[in-house]
């Protein structure tokens, strides 16, 4: 019974972190009053778990959505494909982390189909990516091949649609 | 030339519209008078439309409806609520719940016929019995306990003309909803004094922190309760013009002659959409009741801190605030808000008599615009309060 109580209470504190976590994946900015008020929690018991969850890691960092393009600055993003032959012990992950450790590498994945990793690289320039691409990814061991392609316009990303907003269409007063 | 239509001439024009001519022009306005999501419909409904369309959905239905969605729904209302409708004839496909009020009531009134409703009401069902002929007996609820509806005035209210009783609950615009409990006395006073039940359960699926009373699924209600349903808040659908009534055959039989003979069925494209929404649309509108229910806890509480006392609301998306602390009447409140401040919220007073004193605020409006509007409400209140 007691065990039951106590799983019961595991799962509620659970969907309160899930709800914290959901609004400040909305917006970083929304202040422990604020949310606190729309869990209907106390504000201490919010700063609590927000602390929480930032020492657990599960909060990794809150970053800002910026549309570069926009402010005029251009950046090139391409998609890599890269072939790697895996090694014993390590698999593909000493291959990865070397990779990942570009500061111009946005993303690493490790992916299922004709090739073993996908990288997210950005840059100033086509060129630039080229070159990255030339001297730095192709060449390290293991890698045997690399299939770029360019991004040429970006629609959607992290949820984030990159179009002008819908305006808001009703009626400012309806019954 | 001779005189109009009396039944349409007793009716004042709407009083909701008065000052948002105004709104309308002024920038910088923020809006809480919308009572529509403000949500546009969930993709996957709109993209199921679009295939309709493409694929020469572009005809007549049924006078019914489609009946593939006419099951739908009765399933739908089985497994929610277990209540049980036959899709050949007990499910009627309507152009909104609008329309199904109005065939509803003309399927029920004759001229002299009393409707009781509970004020402050939605603002179409005065005019709507006056139009079908009736007379309505509105009867006031109080904020001070939450706008319950109050049976024991409505024993009193109950005569040998009264035909009908309308619910509304979840309600526009104080967003009460009426316990289980009551509508069940509600439901018994109806068999004792035999007379019918319509109930508008458009926002059944906005409900917070509680769970949703079918009136039709109550004991002894089914056989005479008509039983309205919509697809425009819970999916966001108000542009689509969809929704459904269920009845006992006799009784949807009437509905439907009206129906027939006045709209022949509602847009093809439409109920193939609300076919969509009640298949998949389960995951969006719970997404949509949480964001609700966030802001719906977040203005509580900021009015209540700033002094428009508010008892929680538990359904739909208004919050409905005395703003007695200010000693400005309604009317006042709203077009000083506005003027002042340039924020558009709805004065209680449309709503019925006792709705005086308060206002109706929608947050079916983003956050951080709810934001804005309750810090310049704040400022507002602080300069009133005496
Ligand atoms: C209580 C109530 N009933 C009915 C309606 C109309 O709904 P529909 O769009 O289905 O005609 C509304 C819309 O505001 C409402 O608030």
């Amino acid at each position: 019974m007691r065990e039951q109580q106590a799983g019961w209470e595991v799962a509620m504190e659970h969907e309160k972190e899930k709800a914290i976590l959901e609004i400040l994946e909305q917006d970083a900015r929304t202040t422990p009053e604020q949310i606190a008020a729309m869990l209907g929690l106390e504000v201490e018991q919010v700063r609590q778990a927000i602390r929480r969850l930032e020492t657990a890691g599960i909060i990794r960092r809150y970053k800002t959505v910026i549309d570069w393009d926009r402010f005029g600055e251009e950046q090139v993003f391409a998609f890599i494909d890269v072939k790697v032959s895996p090694a014993r012990e390590v698999g593909f992950d000493d291959v990865a982390e070397r990779i990942y450790r570009f500061p111009q590498v946005h993303a690493v994945y490790l992916v299922s189909g004709d090739h073993d990793l996908r990288v997210i690289v950005s840059g100033r320039t086509m060129k630039e990516i080229a070159a990255f691409v030339a001297e730095r990814l192709a060449p390290l061991d293991r890698v045997q091949a690399t299939y770029t392609q360019f991004v040429l316009k970006r629609y959607k990303e992290d949820g984030e649609v990159y179009a002008e907003a819908e305006p808001d269409r009703r009626l400012v007063v309806a019954p | 030339m001779k005189p109009l239509s009396q039944a349409v001439a007793s009716v004042p024009p709407s009083g909701i519209r008065r000052f948002f001519d105004v709104a309308a022009q002024l920038e910088d306005c923020i809006s809480l008078g919308v009572g529509e999501p403000d949500f546009v419909t969930p993709w996957h409904i709109r993209e199921a439309a679009i295939w309709a369309i493409e694929k020469g959905f572009t005809t007549y239905t049924s006078n019914y409806g489609l009946f593939t969605l006419r099951q739908r729904i009765a399933a739908h209302l089985k497994a929610r609520y277990g209540v049980e409708y036959s899709p050949e004839s007990e499910v009627l496909v309507t152009v909104g719940v609008s329309e199904g009020l109005d065939i509803a009531l003309r399927a029920l009134v004759n001229p002299g016929d009393e409707v009781i409703l509970f004020e402050p009401s939605y603002v179409s069902y005065v005019p709507c019995v006056l139009f079908a002929g009736g007379t309505p007996v509105c009867l006031p609820t109080d904020y001070r306990n939450g706008f319950q509806p109050d049976v024991e005035r409505l024993r009193r209210a109950l005569t040998h003309r009264t035909k009908a009783i309308l619910l509304c609950y979840p309600n526009n615009p104080t967003g009460a909803v009426a316990t289980r409990e009551t509508l069940e006395e509600i439901v018994r006073l109806a068999v004792e004094h035999d007379v019918y039940l319509v109930s508008d359960e458009i926002y059944d699926r906005l409900v917070y922190e509680t769970e949703h009373t079918c009136v039709a699924a109550l004991p002894g209600a089914a056989e005479r309760t008509i039983l309205l349903g919509g697809f425009s808040k819970s999916y966001a659908m108000t542009g689509w013009r969809i929704g459904y009534a269920c009845a006992p055959a006799p009784l949807l039989e009437m509905m439907m002659k009206v129906h027939q003979y006045t709209m022949l069925c509602a847009p093809i494209v439409a109920q193939k959409a609300a076919e969509e929404a009640l298949e998949r649309g389960e995951t969006e509108v719970e997404r949509m009741r949480r964001e609700y229910d966030r802001r719906r806890r977040l203005v509580v509480e900021r009015l209540n801190d700033m002094g428009l006392e508010c008892v929680p609301p538990q359904g739909a998306f208004y919050v409905f605030p005395s703003i007695r602390c200010t000693g400005l009447s309604s009317e006042e409140f709203t077009e000083r808000l506005l003027w002042e401040e340039r924020v558009a919220v709805v004065p209680g007073n449309v709503f019925g008599a006792s709705g005086e004193g308060h206002v109706r605020l929608s947050y079916a409006t983003s956050l951080p615009k709810i934001e804005e509007a309750l810090r310049r409400i704040e400022r507002f209140v602080l300069r009133h309060r005496g």
